[in-house]
């Protein structure tokens, strides 16, 4: 067995200020000054943090970042003139798919890479669009191993990407005829990919790759974007490459082990250009996801193409059709295509795009892909609120998260922290399950709960009326 | 003093005294009768303020006018006291002629929205769910106007389930509806165990909650004659008056697991897994390890103490039914009630149990749960108990072996209409604990696990934290609430045409489901 994969997450405590959700409403001119305040008998201490900020003397809604909203002090003032209500700086960050919890889970994981406890049940809504339609399965008297849980127990989160035969072949004389099959062994099933939208530039890039290389997977990133990178972690970059043709890359080819191709009419020619410098080298291709990119998936794996990177939009949904369906139904589609076509055990799909949260990396799997690219919420880790504004240059003063102006040893070490909180979060969906590795999750649908599926079997007789 | 309920006297509950069955001799006999049981806080929450201005000249016409006792004018008092605002039932009175904000001649009464109840809840217990129940907590009668009592907002599940009322009256005497739930269907020679609601209190262990939310759990079951659980900490002393009303949890830890505690009960529950953390195994922190949680656990104090997952003595149906086969060996008189969660496979898992010998399947669905669970788990693994319920209950009548068996479901059961569908999708009865919570004063705020623990004082055993709450009020709290859980199921099955919760069992064809489509 081999050494079991840990990411040591070190405490790290965001530049930016969290938005909490939570702020008081006050009115002061009542309070009596009575010797009976509320503020100081907080059991969190709120109010005296609190004090140490300066407070926007406009605001209606004093923010209190660390309020979790017991009430106890709403109940017990005095005069009675204390609230706390919803901050609307929290309400305003992301959009619909990007909610704010989302933001304000994210930052918590980054700040010490801990698994997000909390108490009193599940508080969101019954179900959801895309993923959170999806509900994991578990078992009663199965774990992945005897062990206990808890540190002692092995499962393995490891991905292999790259060409898969089915079987060897060899000469009668005992040669393995055909080339040797070269794999990347993943220990975790995500990539760090580029964020969807232009942020920050150079630096961004390079902290994705070091906390690649942290964590030995990999970061897609332009080679534009990477100069100057250390060596050392140039085995942990897949450069992209566009229409440009192999030029920007051609030094780089024979440092790195995988390379993706933006999907195009030349892209068999470029990856054969590519392994003739570089014979290990993986080739991947990058789609955009469609149900419909099953069809240019089998024609490029009879090229010889076998690792495809499917990108969604920033909300895990289809790009460029007229109805675009989530992640979640796109994906079944094509998994099923290419396993009816009997090739998806040769084939790694790597899907990416809308991947918010570590759930929604099990289901991704769970559907049909053999991991998932991470995007948008590295940057999350950072301090985004995914409000897009870094887009025009007059707005890269405002961005929250000052991405262009980072420190990398910060950031990465921010990125590191949310991926061990991801990785961990991973482990539990898996142990649940009592399934002792995440390549046995792929497409594993009988494992997993579709609403509509389960909605059927068990209200069938009531929706009927 | 309080005035908070002075202007809405509460009755006696019109249900029956308590009737304690020949099979169950409670050591100590508490009444279930109804008792103002006010907030415990300075300040009751409402869902409105009532603001008075200076413009007040006291002249204490609101006081004569407002039906709810927002407005108290004690005789001999010069002025009239602050609003107690919680009572007030918002812009509906507009429509009344006891309006307070229009009859106010100097125009010093206002009407807003409290701005604390945008902080409370959530989609699964919205803030009028929250209120209710605490108004249900106070008084023992749902509200009578201006908060929704029945159901939440999370858009799925219970939420879009309603029930089918005839347009006509059916001819169902309120009085002699029956509420009554007997537990062993197996005809196996142990003794019956009737309890007079189809519902009782989960297990919540000794250390993740505080001695006088157990003790009291346990009051409120012995005057409703039903019962409460231990969870996994242990048998603390003081619920030994209440032992007919006690279910002793076996759990994987073995935590506090002895033969004279599973001797002393009529219920023994086996727990393979819970709803909040379905296939993960327990952890009580380090900081709720307190010694007295440790000595019940036969641990060190302040140290971790994982529960593992699973038991790891059973590897199958045979091996489970060893562990039932041990219980009953230890325990002539007692029932066997297996929980588990709700897998793709639960109909299977809960036929599994019965031929092991459990009297009672106790599934328990992934949305529920009291204590600290991750919150991965908590969203995402196993299904939520209403598919389950209908799932197994289908599988078990197509097995004809429905009747052999009792099914209790819980996770995530809020209200007495939840427990109402649950019975029509199929289960016999259910199991409630955040309820509870909330009836004690519980805002959700999710921080059962941090730190000190629970802030208001329900899910903590640090000693100053723990006395914000007395076994008194408590009780009277939980006694209140399971009142008015009657008697809103006694509406419904009323109206329903259905005089009992065993002819209620099954019948979804009493309820309809709106299907909710997912859209970003």
């Amino acid at each position: 067995m081999s050494e079991k994969y840990h990411i040591k997450p070190v405490p790290t405590q965001g530049r930016f200020r969290h938005v909490g959700k939570y702020g008081s409403v006050d009115w002061r001119e009542d309070c009596a000054r009575c010797s009976n305040c509320v503020k100081p008998r907080c059991v969190f201490d709120t109010y005296r943090k609190e004090a140490a900020y300066n407070r926007d003397p406009q605001t209606s809604i004093v923010p209190l970042s660390e309020c979790r909203a017991c009430l106890s002090c709403v109940q017990g003032c005095t005069k009675g003139i204390l609230a706390i209500s919803i901050n609307p700086e929290y309400l305003a960050m992301g959009d619909e798919y990007w909610k704010p919890d989302i933001m304000a889970t994210t930052w918590n994981q980054a700040d010490a890479g801990r698994v997000p406890v909390s108490g009193a049940g599940y508080r969101g809504r019954f179900h959801g669009f895309g993923f959170d339609s999806i509900w994991t399965d578990m078992s009663e008297i199965v774990r992945p191993t005897r062990d206990g849980i808890h540190g002692r127990e092995y499962i393995s989160t490891s991905v292999d990407i790259g060409p898969k035969p089915m079987r060897l072949s060899f000469s009668n004389d005992g040669k393995l005829l055909g080339e040797p099959s070269s794999l990347i062994d993943l220990p975790l099933p995500l990539i760090l990919d580029v964020p969807a939208w232009q942020v920050g530039g150079q630096g961004l890039a390079r902290v994705r790759l070091t906390t690649a290389a942290k964590l030995k997977t990999l970061a897609v990133a332009r080679a534009a974007d990477v100069t100057g990178a250390p060596a050392a972690e140039m085995p942990f970059l897949i450069p992209l490459v566009g229409g440009e043709g192999l030029g920007s890359i051609e030094k780089l080819l024979p440092q790195v082990r995988m390379v993706e191709f933006e999907d195009g009419a030349e892209v068999s020619a470029l990856a054969s250009q590519a392994k003739a410098t570089n014979p290990k080298l993986v080739i991947a291709v990058r789609l955009p996801m469609q149900g419909a990119a099953a069809e240019r998936i089998l024609q490029l794996s009879q090229a010889g193409v076998k690792v495809f990177h499917l990108c969604a939009d920033l909300h895990g949904c289809e790009v460029g059709v007229d109805k675009p369906r989530h992640i979640k139904d796109a994906m079944r589609e094509i998994h099923g295509r290419l396993v009816k076509a009997g090739v998806r055990d040769t084939i790694t799909l790597i899907v990416g795009g809308g991947i918010a949260l570590p759930e929604h990396m099990a289901k991704a799997i769970l559907c049909g892909a053999d991991l998932v690219a991470v995007d948008t919420a590295l940057l999350v880790a950072l301090g985004c609120r995914v409000c897009r504004g870094v887009q025009d240059a007059d707005h890269q003063e405002h961005c929250p998260a000052e991405a262009p102006k980072l420190e990398s040893a910060y950031a990465v070490q921010r990125m590191v922290n949310l991926m061990a909180a991801w990785h961990s979060q991973l482990l539990e969906v898996l142990g649940a399950m009592g399934i002792r590795e995440v390549r046995r999750l792929r497409g594993e649908v009988g494992r997993a709960i579709f609403k509509e599926d389960v909605e059927r079997e068990a209200f069938g007789d009531l929706l009927s009326r | 003093m309080t005035f908070s309920l002075a202007s809405s006297p509460v009755q006696p509950a019109a249900v029956p005294a308590q009737s304690v069955s020949a099979d169950a001799e409670p050591d100590i006999v508490v009444s279930r009768q109804v008792r103002p049981a006010p907030d415990r806080y300075r300040n009751a929450l409402g869902k409105y303020k009532i603001n008075r201005s200076a413009d007040c000249v006291a002249c204490g016409e609101c006081a004569r006018l407002c039906p709810q006792g927002v407005h108290v004018k004690p005789d001999g008092y010069t002025f009239t006291l602050r609003p107690l605002d919680h009572l007030c039932i918002g812009p509906d009175c507009a429509k009344t002629d006891h309006f307070c904000v229009a009859k106010c001649k100097q125009k010093a009464l206002s009407l807003m929205r409290n701005p604390s109840v945008d902080a409370m809840g959530d989609p699964r217990w919205t803030a009028d769910l929250i209120l209710s129940t605490w108004h249900m907590a106070a008084t023992g009668h749902v509200p009578s106007a201006g908060l929704e009592y029945r159901h939440g907002e999370s858009g799925g599940g219970f939420d879009r389930m309603d029930f089918n009322f005839p347009a006509a009256p059916t001819k169902v005497d309120p009085a002699k509806v029956d509420t009554t739930l007997a537990l062993n269907r197996r005809n196996d020679g142990r003794p019956q165990v009737n309890i007079d609601l189809p519902v009782y209190g989960g297990g919540m262990s000794f250390g993740s909650v505080s001695i006088h939310t157990i003790v009291a759990k346990a009051r409120a079951a012995t005057a409703w004659n039903t019962f409460t659980c231990t969870g996994e900490g242990g048998y603390p002393d003081r619920l030994k008056p209440y032992d007919e009303h006690v279910i002793t949890q076996v759990a994987t830890g073995l935590f506090g697991v002895r033969e004279d505690t599973i001797q002393r009960v009529r219920i023994v529950e086996f727990k393979y897994a819970q709803g909040a953390k379905p296939g993960l195994g327990g952890h009580l922190l380090g900081d709720k390890n307190t010694p007295a949680v440790a000595r019940m656990r036969e641990a060190i104090a302040g140290n971790a103490l994982f529960s593992p997952f699973p038991f790891h003595s059973v590897y199958s149906v045979e091996d489970h039914k060893k562990h039932l086969d041990w219980i009953k060996e230890v325990n002539s008189r007692a029932l066997v009630s297996v929980k588990v969660s709700t897998p793709t496979d639960v109909d299977m898992v809960a036929v599994g149990s019965y031929y092991a010998g459990a009297h009672i399947i106790h599934l328990d669905g992934s949305y529920g749960g009291t204590g600290a669970a991750p919150d991965i788990a908590k969203k995402n693994i196993a299904m939520p108990i209403e598919y389950a319920i209908a799932k197994v209950h289908k599988f078990l009548v197509a097995e004809g072996i429905r009747d052999s068996v009792t099914l209790i479901v819980s996770g995530g059961l809020r209200t007495a209409d939840d427990v109402m569908k649950s019975v029509a999708l199929g289960a016999d009865g259910v199991v409630i604990g955040t309820a509870d919570m909330v009836a004690l004063g519980c805002v959700r705020c999710a921080l059962c696990e941090s730190g000190r623990g629970c802030p208001r004082g329900i899910a903590s055993t640090d000693p100053e934290l723990m006395m914000l709450m007395s076994l008194e009020w408590a009780t009277q709290r939980l006694i209140n609430m399971l009142n008015a859980w009657r008697e809103r199921m006694v509406e419904v099955m009323v109206r329903l045409g259905v005089p009992s919760v065993k002819d209620l069992r099954g019948r979804s064809d009493l309820l309809t489901y709106a299907r909710a489509e997912d859209a970003l």
